[in-house]
């Protein structure tokens, strides 16, 4: 009895957060731009979408953007997070505290304050105002991914390698970054989800010659429903689930390899 | 670790002084600027921008975005309470599975889920179809404040159910089982062990709720049609259309000092700094 209850509950909250992404891939399959009654097979808002050039150039901007500012955040954010780790004056308090604000602080409040920077700087907003406004907000994730592995590591592991006989190189890639790696890829992958699915920031700091994947869809869903919006979401969700099912058949082949 | 210096950590703090710190000053020193009679850099330093937002039509607007954000952490809280002690009933790989289950559509970009439900509750959509075979016709449930509560519900419920399942796991099984054997009946063990020991879990998770939905212009643009503007669009109203920054600013400083204000009470309640980061991966 209780085991039915279980299942029903797990039933009735599953179909609650599917139902309408299943409602989308279905209507993009369906000839009619409408979202009403079925009016058979078509493939056609596929192929509208791969000639629709706007929706294709705002694609290439979302990976670019996403791609760059991960890169940089990945990066920075370790380097910074070594330095943090390191650090025994008073500054470590306001580090992190100066890291924290583009969490707490709603994005739109961080959209409208880098846009007026930008401005007030006399910056053309572009692909470089999006950019540097994804890693500000990127940064602070990856440091927070990192800084617990170093808080964990042993005081003196470095410097223990290089009595052993390491080189400083050696000791870095050897020692440090596998301990500290695990860290970092979350970092990274926070910074990457964040990055392609930001709006509310991209939007302020945008301006008008770029538009990334969100600010299309924003454009496209407020101007009435599109077919091709639907087209355009299947796909997204079919790379989605092959990447996790890739990510599960690799963890369980590692967990094989174990035993 | 001595050979690693803190300095290389002044580049970012650099970076932090530009893009975090001096752009928020700059708009709190806009709030605090007025130009009324629109001449090009005559600027005087006022409170006339407070001053106007204590209009009712404003303040009515800030208890909308209010309400409704305590409506759908509440909503999001009688859900995943009670979800997550089903999940933490599971065995050990079930309980992976569901979570997994629970936040692949949060991988699905945030304005096409949305748009999802824009298609789901619109006049031709599937609920009113449904509806109108039970009798009720011509039900349009987009742009409604159900619709826009939904949104927020929907869009953010993992923020929600992710905290808590976490504080839940923790919880050691022994301490409840003591809790039954010591003679307290199960309403006792729920309220006097569960759920002071899964509180941070529970605060984190509205917190988590409640700041995206009391600032989301978005999901009241989309579902509601723009019939319900919420403080989030009067910021964006004022920075994109009327090019009003020192009103919008002002604005601005009125849902931060909010949004601080409810985390300091978190901090109160739990008794330490809330933990936001990395959850969802």
């Amino acid at each position: 009895m209780k085991k039915i209850f279980r299942n029903l509950a797990f039933g009735l909250i599953l179909l609650f957060l599917y139902a309408p992404i299943l409602v989308l891939i279905i209507y993009s399959f369906n000839d009619s731009k409408i979202m009403g009654p079925w009016a058979g097979f078509t493939l056609k808002w596929y192929v509208m979408l791969f000639q629709d050039r706007y929706i294709l150039q705002a694609l290439y901007y979302t990976l670019i953007i996403a791609v760059v500012a991960t890169t940089v955040s990945t990066i920075v954010g370790t380097i910074s997070a070594v330095g943090i780790y390191r650090m025994r004056s008073g500054l470590k308090r306001p580090y992190l505290l100066l890291n924290n604000i583009p969490v707490l602080v709603p994005d739109i409040v961080m959209g409208i304050t880098l846009m007026s920077l930008f401005i007030f700087a006399g910056m053309k907003m572009g692909l470089t105002t999006i950019i540097i406004a994804h890693i500000t907000f990127c940064i602070p994730y990856v440091i927070l991914a990192v800084l617990p592995r170093f808080n964990r590591l042993p005081e003196n592991i470095f410097e223990a390698a290089l009595d052993l006989g390491a080189t400083p190189r050696q000791a870095f890639w050897k020692v440090l970054f596998p301990e500290i790696l695990p860290g970092v890829t979350s970092g990274a992958l926070i910074a990457f989800t964040l990055s392609i699915d930001d709006f509310v920031i991209s939007f302020f700091t945008a301006g008008n010659g770029v538009s990334n994947l969100s600010i299309t869809i924003y454009s496209m869903a407020k101007a009435g429903i599109n077919p091709k919006i639907n087209a355009l979401s299947t796909i997204m969700f079919g790379c989605i689930m092959i990447l996790l099912i890739l990510i599960n058949i690799r963890s369980e082949k590692g967990i094989k390899h174990i035993q | 670790m001595k050979s690693f210096k803190e300095y290389i950590a002044y580049p970012y703090g650099l970076w932090m002084l530009i893009f975090i710190a001096v752009p928020l000053l700059v708009v709190v020193w806009f709030s605090f600027l007025s130009n009324p009679d629109f001449k090009a850099g005559v600027y005087t330093f006022t409170l006339d921008n407070y001053q106007e937002f204590m209009d009712p039509v404003y303040l009515e607007l800030l208890y909308r975005s209010f309400l409704y954000a305590v409506i759908a952490t509440l909503i999001c809280f009688i859900i995943a309470y009670p979800l997550g002690n089903l999940i933490v009933s599971l065995p050990g790989h079930r309980q992976n599975l569901m979570i997994v289950l629970m936040i692949i559509p949060m991988w699905v970009n945030f304005l096409l889920r949305t748009y999802a439900w824009m298609v789901l509750l619109s006049g031709s959509g599937l609920i009113s179809q449904f509806l109108g075979l039970l009798g009720f016709q011509d039900v349009s449930l987009l742009y409604t404040q159900s619709a826009v509560i939904l949104g927020m519900v929907y869009n953010f419920f993992p923020y929600m159910l992710l905290p808590i399942y976490t504080a839940l796991k923790k919880i050691d099984p022994d301490l409840l089982r003591a809790a039954t054997d010591l003679g307290a009946n199960h309403f006792q063990m729920f309220i006097k062990i569960k759920v002071p020991l899964s509180l941070p879990g529970i605060v984190s998770g509205c917190m988590m709720v409640f700041m995206p939905a009391v600032s989301t212009f978005v999901i009241s643009n989309l579902l509601g049609g723009g019939k319900y503007m919420l403080v989030g669009n009067l910021i964006e109203q004022q920075f994109l259309t009327l090019n009003n920054w020192n009103f919008g600013s002002a604005i601005s400083m009125v849902l931060m000092t909010i949004i601080f204000l409810v985390l300091g009470i978190a901090r109160l309640i739990t008794g330490k700094e809330l933990d936001t980061g990395g959850q969802l991966l």
